[in-house]
């Protein structure tokens, strides 16, 4: 059990040290390069709209896909077994197609440059700005808990103290927005997507070939951990127990619904990749393009999670060193030779930056776009916001560095994620929901639903979970539920203000809600838009049988 | 037409980044190429140790072909499509 004796240290060597300086070097100097691409804030905060659909689309899907976010769905395959497909197919892909062919129309046809400001559109300033500070802390906080997890990882994989990955890393990502703006982001993005696909496919092949195969690996799982481990719905009837501490109410409804439709649609950080396109195909096509990869990026997360659950049996329990998070870190020392093992620490280093990034150059837009320019310093020329814009990116990278240490009272980083998603993403979907199909619906009404669907979640996850008054096996469970009560309160709320204050003047609706169309909107689309190919709807009901195709063979 | 949408559209007609913008498939491309590179050298003489490692997997070389595959993919669609940059405008 050498393993434990010489922890997760990585045996790395000049080789992969050189693969990992290169990168370094390609992403800064995509910072330099799109430097000269920023004349306006617009170019600075959301690429000049112009970016075409495959580029955007990659981004889209690498944004999700940080260090946080491989490492955290790993871990959950280790413990939960192939129920870690949820977080994927029904967490995931409904809600990027809705986004894309219900939403986006509204969204990039409105020329809103964020999401709060579709809300300052469509309801008052109170939704606004309370909507643009959650989601400025949230961006922070989640930006800290990606800085925190690249430095117990690069501190047990490579040996750096945790105060040197911190700063590197911090200040790489710091250095390539402020410099080039959201089009160096994205362009990385784009390059770490790569980058994590050649460093997780090696390891997932490697690791199967170590455990015999699929067919070893099941049967030595089934033994281990029984039938259930090996099926996406196995033990979630009504009233069953499954390690997951959830039924398949709450997992269709939870997280399928609202939890999964409150990220995808609403999380700026996701969103701003797609109002970066150049028209709005691409936009449509944006979210899109993402979830084909996204339906089969889970085999590269969750079959390292369910080889080590076979190679260290004990793995996540007071039996064993390692935890569920350590899992690809564990098949990198003992799997990679050196090249490789470069490639894959980078590709972890790439993941960590993607993660962190997509939330800091979202935070900088909101901050700058929906709070400065609205309501601090007014009306000042457009070279003054981008001056700004970089300021407060550097501010923000600084404060997020600050939280890091917030994250460390968590075992495992996802159900932190999660649940700070459940507060602040599900009653902005609610309040984006019936804002966008209920034209009765008030102005004052988005900042009630805001208000008491957060309320709502926090009392169920910290009061009735927490103090145990109502009895929920496991955290995750428990995130399901209150993202359920938090949409019904929001929406019931909503309904409720509605009925006894103001509509917004219809005339002031125009391209915000269903059934209306911007004014001057009648954009001809792009040659070549118009292939069956790049079609939205095609592209994105291919996107959901593909899915549900996939759980067939684990559902019986 | 909204007060917002006035701004936004004004300042998508100043924007440099459609016509200042370098392409990305040339970098994606590079990159992979010089991964590629190196990656396939260090497979090509594996060493017993490293072989055992990865369970008699050529890993390296198998990575680094797949690598230099991914590269070249990139360089050739710059080739055959080109990007139509619009035209720049002075400043």
């Amino acid at each position: 059990m050498h393993y434990l004796a010489d922890g997760l240290r990585l045996p790395t060597n000049g080789l992969d040290y050189t693969i990992l300086a290169i990168y370094f070097i390609v992403v800064l100097g995509i910072g330099f390069a799109a430097r000269r691409s920023v004349k306006t804030s617009l170019d600075f905060f959301l690429s000049g709209r112009s970016m075409p659909a495959w580029i955007t689309g990659l981004a889209f899907v690498a944004a999700n896909l940080g260090a946080t976010e491989l490492l955290g769905m790993a871990a959950t395959g280790a413990q939960y077994g192939v129920a870690v497909v949820h977080w994927y197919w029904i967490g995931a892909i409904p809600a990027m197609v809705f986004l894309a062919l219900v939403m986006m129309p509204f969204y990039y046809g409105s020329k809103v440059r964020s999401v709060p400001e579709f809300l300052l559109q469509r309801f008052d300033k109170s939704a606004h700005l309370l909507s643009s500070i959650l989601f400025a802390f949230a961006s922070i906080l989640i930006a800290g808990v990606n800085l925190y997890a690249l430095a117990i990882v690069v501190e047990a994989l490579l040996g750096w103290p945790q105060w040197v990955a911190i700063v590197v890393a911090g200040f790489l990502v710091l250095a390539y927005i402020t410099i080039g703006g959201l089009s160096s982001a994205i362009y990385n993005e784009v390059l770490q997507f790569f980058v994590i696909l050649a460093a997780l496919i090696p390891i997932t092949i490697l690791g199967l070939k170590k455990v015999g195969g699929w067919d070893g690996l099941t049967s030595s799982l089934q033994q281990s951990h029984g039938d259930n481990f090996l099926t996406a719905w196995g033990g979630t009837g009504i009233g069953e127990a499954n390690a997951l501490g959830a039924n398949w109410l709450t997992i269709v409804l939870g997280l399928g619904f609202v939890l999964s439709f409150g990220y995808w649609t609403t999380n700026f950080a996701e969103v701003q990749r797609a109002l970066s396109a150049k028209n709005l195909s691409a936009a449509q096509r944006t979210p899109l393009i993402a979830a084909f990869p996204k339906i089969f990026v889970v085999f590269l997360v969750m079959i390292p999670g369910l080889v080590a659950a076979v190679l260290v049996p004990k793995i996540g329990t007071a039996g064993s060193d390692l935890t569920y998070n350590d899992a690809i870190p564990y098949l990198m020392q003992e799997l990679l030779p050196n090249g490789v093992l470069g490639i894959a620490v980078t590709g972890l280093l790439a993941a960590f930056m993607a993660g962190m990034a997509a939330n800091v150059s979202s935070f900088n837009t909101v901050f700058t776009t929906d709070i400065w320019a609205k309501y601090v310093v007014k009306d000042r020329d457009d070279t003054y916001y981008v001056k700004f814009g970089r300021l407060i990116t550097a501010i923000g990278v600084l404060a997020s560095i600050g939280t890091a240490f917030l994250a460390s009272s968590f075992s495992n980083i996802m159900g932190y994620l999660q649940t700070l998603f459940s507060f602040f993403n599900v009653p902005m979907f609610v309040v984006f929901i019936i804002g966008m199909f209920w034209k009765r619906a008030s102005m004052k009404s988005g900042f009630w639903g805001l208000i008491a669907g957060t309320a709502a979640a926090m009392v169920n996850y910290f009061v009735i979970y927490k103090q145990g008054i109502v009895d929920i096996p496991t955290d995750q469970g428990a995130n399901f539920v209150s993202a359920i009560a938090g949409f019904v309160a929001g929406a019931v709320v909503m309904v409720a203000v509605s009925l006894f204050t103001k509509p917004k003047p219809e005339a002031e609706l125009a391209g915000l809600v269903y059934g209306t169309r911007s004014p001057g909107m009648e954009e001809l689309p792009e040659k070549g838009d118009d292939a069956w190919y790049r079609k939205p709807a095609l592209l994105g009901w291919g996107a959901i049988v593909i899915a549900a195709a996939c759980y067939i063979p684990y559902s019986f | 037409m909204s007060d917002l949408q006035r701004e936004v559209s004004e300042l998508e007609s100043k924007s440099a980044t459609a016509a200042r913008l370098f392409d990305l498939r040339r970098i994606i491309g590079y990159l992979f190429l010089v991964y590629g590179v190196i990656v396939t050298i260090a497979g090509l003489n594996p060493s017993e140790a490293d072989l055992a490692k990865a369970d008699g997997v050529h890993i390296n070389l198998w990575t680094g072909i797949g690598m230099l595959a991914l590269g070249l993919f990139f360089l050739v669609w710059v080739k055959l499509r080109p990007t139509t940059v619009p035209t720049p405008d002075e400043e």
